[in-house]
C-alpha cells in the first residue's frame, strides 16, 4: 500500500475521520458564503432605494421633501 | 452615559467607525485563520503519531475540541455583548450578539456531529444522554432560540433585545457544559482519560490542537466582522455614510 493510501485509510477509521473533517469544512464554508450573499443583497436593495429617491427628486424638480412625502 | 468607558471605545462603538475598522481587520483575520488552520491540519493529520489505544480515530480531536471550545467561547462573547446591549442600548453590541449566534450554532453543530462520529467507533454508540452531550445539545437549542427570537419580531432592535435577554439567561449553561465531566460521572470524561492514560497529551499531538484552537478564534473574528458589517449597512440604511458606500459599490 502506498503512503497516500495508508494516510487515506486512517488506520481503518476513514469512515469516521473523513466525514468529520468534511462536515467541519462544509459548515464553515456555508457560514462564510451566506453572509457574503446577504451583503450583496443588502447593497443591491440600498442602491435601488437610492435610485428611486433620486428619480422622485428629479420628478418633483428638486423640492421633493415638501411636495411628495409618499413613499 | 458613564464616563469610565474610554473615548476610543466609544468611537469604535459608532457604526461607521466600526464598519471601517472591521473591514480593515477582516482579511487579516481570515488569512491567519486559513494559515494556522492549514498548519494545524498538517500537524494533526500527518505529523502527529497515531494514538496507542484509539489508532487514527483520535484525529477527530483536532476539530472536535476546538469546535467545542468555540461553542462555549462564542456563547460567552454573545452573553457579554447581550448584557451591554440591554444595559447601555449600544447598537453595535446588539449586532455583535445577534451575529455571534449563527457562528456559535455552527460550531456547536460541528461539535455534536464530530463527537458522534468519534463516539461510534470508540464508545460503540452515536449518542448517549450523558451530562456533557446533553448540555452541549441544550447549548445548540439556546443558540437556535436566540436566532429564532431575534427573527420573530418585525422590529429588528426589539427582536435583538428579546433575544439578548434569552442569551443572558442561557449563559448559565456554559459552566454546566464545561464542568459537566467533573460534576457527573459521564461517558465522555472516562474516554478522555483512557486516550492519554495517566499522562498528559504528548507535544506532537498538543501543538496541532492548540494551533487549531487559535485558528478557529481568528475564523470567528473574520466571520463576525463580515456579518456585523452587513448588519450595520442594513440597520443604518438611511444614513449618509451608508449611502456613500452603496453609491461606491454601485459604481464599481
Amino acid at each position: 500500500m502506498s503512503s497516500l493510501q495508508t494516510f487515506l485509510a486512517m488506520g481503518g477509521y476513514a469512515a469516521y475521520v473523513w466525514p468529520a473533517y468534511a462536515l467541519f469544512f462544509i459548515v464553515l464554508i456555508a457560514d462564510t458564503v451566506a453572509p457574503r450573499l446577504r451583503r450583496r443583497r443588502v447593497l443591491r436593495e440600498l442602491s435601488a432605494r437610492l435610485a428611486r429617491q433620486q428619480a422622485r427628486q428629479d420628478r418633483a424638480g428638486g423640492n421633493s421633501i415638501s411636495t411628495s412625502p409618499t413613499p | 452615559m458613564s464616563n469610565w468607558i474610554p473615548l476610543w471605545l466609544h468611537k469604535l462603538g459608532s457604526p461607521p467607525t466600526f464598519y471601517r475598522f472591521a473591514g480593515t481587520l477582516q482579511p487579516w483575520a481570515m488569512t491567519l485563520a486559513l494559515l494556522l488552520g492549514a498548519i494545524a491540519l498538517y500537524g494533526g493529520l500527518v505529523l502527529a503519531p497515531a494514538d496507542y489505544q484509539q489508532g487514527d480515530a483520535y484525529r477527530i480531536i483536532f476539530i472536535h475540541v476546538p469546535s467545542a471550545e468555540m461553542s462555549m467561547f462564542i456563547y460567552a462573547v454573545m452573553g457579554v455583548a447581550a448584557f451591554i446591549a440591554l444595559v447601555w442600548r449600544i447598537k453595535l453590541a446588539e449586532v455583535v450578539a445577534m451575529e455571534s449566534a449563527p457562528i456559535g450554532a455552527a460550531f456547536t453543530f460541528i461539535t455534536l456531529v464530530t463527537g458522534s462520529l468519534w463516539g461510534k467507533p470508540m464508545w460503540g454508540t452515536w449518542w448517549t444522554w450523558d451530562a456533557r452531550l446533553t448540555s452541549e445539545l441544550v447549548l445548540l437549542f439556546l443558540y437556535l432560540g436566540v436566532i429564532g427570537l431575534y427573527h420573530a419580531f418585525e422590529d429588528r432592535r426589539q427582536g435583538a433585545r428579546a433575544a439578548a435577554f434569552l442569551a443572558i439567561i442561557g449563559i448559565i449553561n456554559v459552566p454546566i457544559v464545561h464542568f459537566s465531566v467533573n460534576w457527573w460521572n459521564t461517558l465522555h470524561q472516562g474516554s478522555t482519560i483512557n486516550i492519554f492514560g495517566q499522562s498528559k497529551m504528548s507535544t506532537d499531538m498538543l501543538w496541532p490542537l492548540l494551533t487549531m484552537m487559535l485558528a478557529t478564534k481568528f475564523y470567528y473574528a473574520a466571520s463576525l466582522f463580515r456579518r456585523v458589517r452587513t448588519d450595520l449597512l442594513a440597520l443604518e440604511g438611511g444614513k449618509d455614510w451608508v449611502r456613500r458606500i452603496a453609491e461606491d459599490e454601485a459604481k464599481s
